[in-house]
């Protein structure tokens, strides 16, 4: 199993394709420091204006925690795209250059060669997770050194103390990396079913899209019902790790999550759609006619 | 028997591909597996590799069953199924090392090296295979199906899309691991001559059924041939042959010439015949007597009737 693992890694890895996702990332943040590196203080300004007369906030309000998570908020729905390029190729691309029927005429179960591939697929995500996370946070907290990290939600605002940050980022890669992963098992499944690239990337898009869709038109009754069901609402699961417990006196308690059980119960749906779309995978591809 | 195939049938929807084939394969055997485009042979191919689930039917190898002990018996097959399609982003090193360790070998550089220099591409084992011709691809893909020394070797029209050298060479190649590696070979083919230049035994299939199985020399007499004479005025040619001794072995009247059967050996006083009864001759042409043996036996022969009339 190893050895299949290896050789799908040494695939991967050999295919220019692959690093578009790496550059992409490395230049959506580039980008993003830039812009924030010259006209931060402006940035800052917009965000604080209906709240600047009532709150006064000391220290460094740009500094790298808080330019990670801008951009995690902008890039986290977008690196599913970058994920699906090699996922949604995994099968589709052997099937288009021919080169499925000669693995599968090797001494190797269709069981283990699928997963061999998923677990090629999970170590990839998990290289782009961490290149997201060295150039999202470390790189930030280089450039625009640590503080507090102060968070505007919808209703209220977080203030996380320095040292009540790191762990959280963590954390909250870990969980992106759990999120990712269902959009790789997904993308994984559906390139299953076809024998070039393009359709299993359109069709995990879309999927994602649609669903996400239907997640906030929880308006809508029948919607709701089936809202906690779809990963898609669980894939921004990351962003509880940032929402901290206050005591009675509204005062922060450093290390606290404030909504714990909401993240095990969306770390258990994305594990249940992973394991469902992969054995889904396996039972097609056992039985399946290899034609290409 | 290296190789049993009892009852073998595959069914795609509504179009039966194959039906009911069985037969079998001697450890030794180059077997020529001859049908017409579409007739099932790159589906029982592909049965035989795995590839695809038979509907019914059962395939032993190595004297086991395929369904019940896959692994075990791929391992001792090398396989070319229509293209040798490869990693084009990889250079032929790669690929080879890919597919060594699939199959379960682990193989020194210069065993590596040696593989490619048998099929002529150690000078190129750095390239990316995205830079090489067809024909280097096809020889790159024997050497990935030979790279693990398999006992049982299967490719699936191993001369489509090469140029007459690349041809030369496959049938050199097919003719040495037969020969001096002992190796058995199945192979498929719809260019006759091919067959019949290396198979031991031949199956013909049509419409996914068998037709005949046998030893390529039982199922045509080399001794005879069919000869295509083209004259200045075949009306003429075929009334005097009709009145000859030769009018028993007379086959058809076609508009660009006749067809006559005859022994090999007959063939210079069937000529001086032709010139003893005026006929003028303009060709006289053996017809590929395998050629003939398989248009009759499978539909083919409808189509040329058709297209002669």
């Amino acid at each position: 199993m190893w050895t299949l693992i290896q050789i799908e890694l040494f695939k991967i890895f050999r295919r220019p394709r692959t690093y578009i996702a790496f550059a992409a990332i490395a230049a959506l943040i580039g980008v993003v420091q830039l812009g924030l590196k010259i006209d931060g203080q402006a940035y800052v300004s917009f965000m604080m204006r209906d709240i600047s007369s009532s709150i006064s906030v000391e220290g460094k309000i740009l500094n790298g925690y808080q330019v990670c998570y801008i951009v995690l908020q902008a890039l986290l729905v977008h690196v599913p795209l970058l994920i699906s390029l090699v996922a949604a190729d995994m099968i589709s691309g052997e099937a288009n250059m021919g080169t499925l029927r000669i693995m599968l005429t090797k001494p190797i179960s269709r069981t283990q060669f699928l997963l061999a591939k998923f677990i090629a697929t999970v170590i990839y995500t998990l290289l782009l997770l961490v290149w997201l996370a060295i150039m999202a946070l470390f790189v930030n907290m280089l450039i625009f050194g640590t503080d507090d990290l102060f968070l505007l939600k919808s209703q209220y605002v977080v203030l996380l103390k320095k040292d009540d940050v790191f762990w959280r980022y963590v954390c909250a890669f870990g969980f992106a990396a759990l999120a990712m992963t269902t959009v790789a098992a997904l993308g994984f499944f559906l390139s299953l079913f076809a024998e070039n690239s393009i359709g299993p990337i359109i069709a995990t898009m879309s999927v994602i899209i649609f669903f996400t869709i239907l997640s906030t038109l929880s308006s809508i009754p029948l919607f709701n019902a089936i809202k906690p069901y779809l990963f898609t609402t669980h894939m921004i699961g990351w962003k509880e790790f940032f929402d901290i417990k206050v005591n009675d006196a509204n005062e922060a308690i450093v290390g606290t999550i404030q909504n714990p059980g909401k993240i095990v119960q969306s770390s258990i749906v994305l594990v249940l759609h992973i394991i469902g779309f992969i054995t889904a995978g396996i039972f097609v591809f056992r039985k399946k006619d290899v034609l290409s | 028997m290296i190789l049993n195939v009892t009852g073998l049938s595959k069914q795609f929807n509504h179009i039966t591909a194959v039906q009911d084939l069985s037969f079998s394969v001697a450890e030794g055997d180059v077997y020529g597996f001859l049908g017409q485009n579409g007739a099932g042979k790159s589906t029982t191919i592909r049965m035989l590799l795995t590839l695809i689930r038979p509907s019914a039917g059962h395939i032993e190898i190595f004297g086991k069953d395929l369904a019940t002990h896959r692994n075990e018996i791929l391992a001792q097959i090398g396989g070319v199924i229509e293209k040798p399609d490869v990693y084009k982003y990889l250079s032929a090193y790669e690929n080879l090392e890919v597919f060594a360790r699939l199959s379960g070998v682990k193989l020194s550089r210069q065993e590596l090296m040696g593989q490619l220099e048998r099929v002529g591409l150690a000078h190129r084992a750095k390239d990316r295979v995205k830079t090489f011709s067809q024909g280097m691809k096809q020889r790159l893909g024997l050497a990935i199906a030979l790279v693990h020394d398999p006992k049982l070797i299967i490719l699936d029209e191993p001369t489509n899309g090469l140029d007459p050298q690349g041809i030369a060479d496959i049938r050199n190649l097919i003719l040495h691991l037969s020969r001096d590696l002992k190796k058995t070979v199945i192979v498929s083919s719809h260019l006759l001559g091919e067959i019949e230049q290396v198979a031991t035994r031949v199956l013909i299939i049509d419409k996914g059924r068998k037709i005949v199985e046998g030893h390529a020399t039982e199922l045509f007499d080399p001794a005879q041939t069919i000869v295509e004479l083209e004259t200045f005025d075949n009306d003429f040619a075929f009334q005097q042959l009709q009145n000859s001794n030769w009018s028993a072995r007379l086959q058809s009247r076609r508009d660009s010439a006749v067809l006559i059967k005859l022994d090999r050996a007959q063939i210079p006083q069937f000529h001086r015949d032709l010139i003893n009864m005026n006929i003028q001759v303009l060709a006289l042409r053996p017809r590929h007597s395998l050629e003939d043996y398989f248009l009759q036996v499978t539909s083919g022969k409808q189509h040329v009737d058709t297209y002669s009339n």
